[in-house]
């Protein structure tokens, strides 16, 4: 891979204008200049810097948590016989960190999963049916993006106090979708929306009740907007802790509360605090790759021509 | 297999735009209708309307024994094939083409064995695992047909189903569609703006302008007797030439018959056509016009090249009343015919429908201008015609069949009802 790389399909005269005569952006342009080999390169050398502290953190959790006092975590190529297995043993027989973990999961997965759902119920009804005022209940929907976590805190924090939904998983929950609802009605609306009405059509006299239509035509062509959602989503809450701290108690608290406690005591027990911080890392990132897959492009191709 | 009748029918958008105006049109068991029309005459909103997909604001539909005004699209049991395919681009062939029967809960066996039947009428077998973007055009057209024929509903609904295809291609497929629907004999209403799809297709066409049907008939009376100037204008291609002219009586001052049985004549600028006696027995209502204005339509094909010995009437060498003299402007070969402008010093047609069909089709600039008194006409000859441009044509006119209208009205001058 070099700098003199030249893409094949890149026209020799004038590169910056094609398109019609539309300027590039420049991004493009560098690209198309370098023929993509120096923007790999680079590109793989950020993604190695954004990896090293990820990479140190995994190696630390592994030390022996005597040598981590004295020494950084790149002592171990020099002696590895400093890894071992034991802070995650004791992270696993730890009962406070292993609840926040599970807390953690039955927080986010909940708070994922029902956002997704009734976003996208609503996001149909806003982009495809007619009802009266639909239009203005979906500005107003766009209105509740801007309002702040912290002004609903008091008020809800009340109101849970009188269902008894403080310090429960269920109150956490409840308050995640409350505040997800908005962002994922209005992207999935918006890409609901450009759906081609034709196919909408076409799925109606086929014999599609809206429901069949939801399920079997918008879904699927809604994975990108959803697989999106899903992951900012997901990261959202299972990296919050405002909420967390405020609605769960000790027995609901989820892995980011927990962590904090642990660091109070930073230095007695970065065993426990190393390997938890990665625990609670590794997953958004394996929910990551694992939605990476639905980020096609061109799902449309195709249909209407 | 059902009728499809549309009574009264009316469409006024949320917006205030009148798309369609009583429209009574019924398209018989097994028959194929087409219904053509300029952009935005209200073609689509019509067939919209018997899918089941807009709201009939005035009027009724109905399907077979069922008046379907309030009927959704599922249940309404007809089948519509749109003009971009709208197939689902997650879904392979063989899903687009089951995907209504599997909605209706269809047994699998059933379902499978259905749509390889419709694939194989199509010639899609061997694309039935492909996605929809693997496919061309041509492809793609016959999947959205498939997945209308497999479902063997009450009628067919197309919207310009050929408008995306390239002009060979269309060629094609009209007739394949031609073939299928007479096959199945499924009751099909088929829209498009392509007069040429119109009258190949079509049992009976409809034509449409402004919301307000103007006709509807089978091609060949159609294009023979038009009921208008619009429908004249609008079939044919080239369009039928139109210009004013006057009638006049033909008999001597003091012969005892005069206009109202008398022969007549036809005054087109400087020059006089005779009309023959079978021409005004069609249309007795003529000699109401006599010295009045009218219009005078005559199809290029009804002139010919007087000089060219291969043209009909080459023969009849005393064409008294039936020959026009012009300069020719220009000649374009089409290989099979030419094409002959000439120009004829009658007024042209400038009615509000001419003015109107010249916009509507896209052309305003060549809206004639009354006051130059003169009008070009166009000529279809034979491939041999030795006219070249610069030259004085002697074109010789059918003139039996040449039409008349109203200028008024825009009808055409037919029976006594008429004025
Ligand atoms: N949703 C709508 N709201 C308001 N007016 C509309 C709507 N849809 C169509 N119209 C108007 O109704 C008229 C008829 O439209 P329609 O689509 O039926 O025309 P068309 O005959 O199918 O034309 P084309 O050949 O261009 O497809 C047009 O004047 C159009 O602007
Ligand atoms: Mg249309």
């Amino acid at each position: 891979m070099s700098a003199t790389v030249t893409a094949p399909t890149e026209p020799t005269d004038g590169p910056e204008v094609s398109d019609g005569g539309i300027k590039r952006g420049l991004a493009s342009r560098i690209v198309a200049r370098t023929g993509g080999g120096l923007v790999s390169v680079g590109l793989v050398l950020v993604a190695l810097f954004w990896l090293m502290p990820t990479f140190g953190l995994l190696v630390s959790s592994l030390r022996d948590p005597k040598e981590m006092d004295g020494s950084g975590w790149w002592k171990v190529f020099s002696s590895p016989g400093q890894l071992t297995w034991d802070n995650y043993d004791s992270l696993l027989s730890n009962d406070d960190m292993m609840r926040a973990f599970f807390n953690t999961i039955w927080i986010t997965v909940p708070s994922t999963v029902l956002v997704i759902l009734i976003g996208s119920f609503a996001a149909y009804a806003f982009a495809w049916l007619e009802f009266p005022g639909r239009d203005w209940l979906f500005l107003v929907v766009v209105g509740l993006l801007v309002v702040p976590v912290q002004v609903a805190l008091i008020p809800i924090a009340k109101l849970y106090g009188d269902t008894h939904l403080f310090g429960t998983i269920t109150g956490v929950v409840l308050f995640h979708v409350a505040f997800g609802l908005p962002f994922a009605v209005f992207l999935l609306r918006n890409y609901f929306a450009g759906i081609p009405r034709d196919l909408l059509e076409a799925a109606r006299m086929d014999g599609g009740t809206d429901l069949t239509i939801f399920f079997r035509v918008v879904l699927p062509l809604g994975l990108p907007a959803i697989a999106s959602l899903a992951i900012f989503q997901f990261l959202w809450v299972w990296n919050d802790m405002l909420v967390a701290l405020i609605y769960a108690d000790t027995d609901s608290a989820p892995l980011t509360v927990a962590l904090q406690s642990q660091s109070r005591a930073f230095g007695s027990n970065i065993e426990v605090l190393a390997p938890g911080a990665f625990l609670s890392l590794i997953v958004p990132l394996m929910v990551f790759f694992a939605f990476q897959r639905y980020f096609v492009q061109g799902v449309m191709a195709g249909a209407v021509k | 297999m059902a009728d499809v009748v549309l009574d009264g029918v009316g469409k006024v958008y949320p917006d205030g735009t009148r798309a369609v105006d009583t429209l009574d049109l019924s398209v018989t068991d097994g028959e194929f209708l087409v219904l053509v029309g300029p952009s935005g005459c209200g073609k689509t909103t019509a067939l919209r309307m018997v899918a089941g997909l807009e709201d009939i604001s005035e009027g009724t539909v109905r399907i077979g024994d069922r008046v379907v005004n309030r009927v959704p699209s599922r249940d309404r049991d007809v089948a519509m094939v749109f003009q971009s395919y709208a197939l689902y681009p997650h879904l392979n062939v063989r899903d687009n083409i089951g995907f209504g029967l599997r909605l209706r809960k269809m047994p699998k066996a059933e379902i499978d064995q259905r749509v390889l039947e419709a694939a194989r009428t199509l010639g899609l077998e061997e694309h039935l695992h492909r996605k929809p973007r693997q496919l061309s055009g041509g492809q793609r057209q016959r999947v959205a047909m498939g997945r209308a024929i497999v479902r063997r509903p009450q009628a067919f609904l197309m919207d310009e189903p050929l408008s995306n295809l390239d002009a060979k291609l269309r060629v094609q497929m009209r007739a394949q569609i031609a073939r299928l629907t007479r096959d199945l004999g499924v009751t099909t209403l088929y829209v498009t703006h392509d007069q040429v799809e119109a009258m190949t297709l079509g049992d009976r066409v409809a034509v449409m302008r402004k919301g307000v049907l103007q006709q509807v008939a089978p091609p060949q009376e159609l294009y023979d007797r038009p009921v208008n100037l619009f429908v004249a204008g609008f079939i044919g291609s080239p369009a039928m030439n139109l210009f004013s002219g006057s009638l006049e009586s033909r008999a001597e001052p003091n012969d005892p018959k005069d206009a109202a049985d008398g022969p007549l004549s036809v005054r087109i600028g400087s020059q006089r056509l005779h009309l023959p006696p079978e021409l005004l027995a069609a249309r007795p209502a003529l000699r109401y016009y006599v010295d009045r204005e009218v219009i005078v339509g005559i199809r290029p094909e009804d002139l010919y090249d007087l000089a060219d010995e291969e043209a009909p009437f080459a023969r009849d060498r005393d064409p008294e009343g039936a020959v026009l003299t012009a300069e020719t402007d220009l000649v374009e070969s089409m290989g099979s015919e030419v094409h002959v402008h000439v120009r004829l010093d009658a007024p042209p047609a400038v009615t509000a429908d001419v003015q109107e069909l010249a916009a509507d089709v896209g052309n305003e600039d060549q809206v004639p201008d009354p006051r130059t008194a003169s009008t070009e006409v166009v000529a279809r000859f034979g491939p041999r015609t030795r006219v070249r441009e610069g030259d004085t044509a002697r074109l010789r006119v059918a003139t039996d069949r040449m039409h008349f209208f109203d200028p008024e009205t825009g009808l055409s001058v037919r029976m006594r009802e008429n004025s």
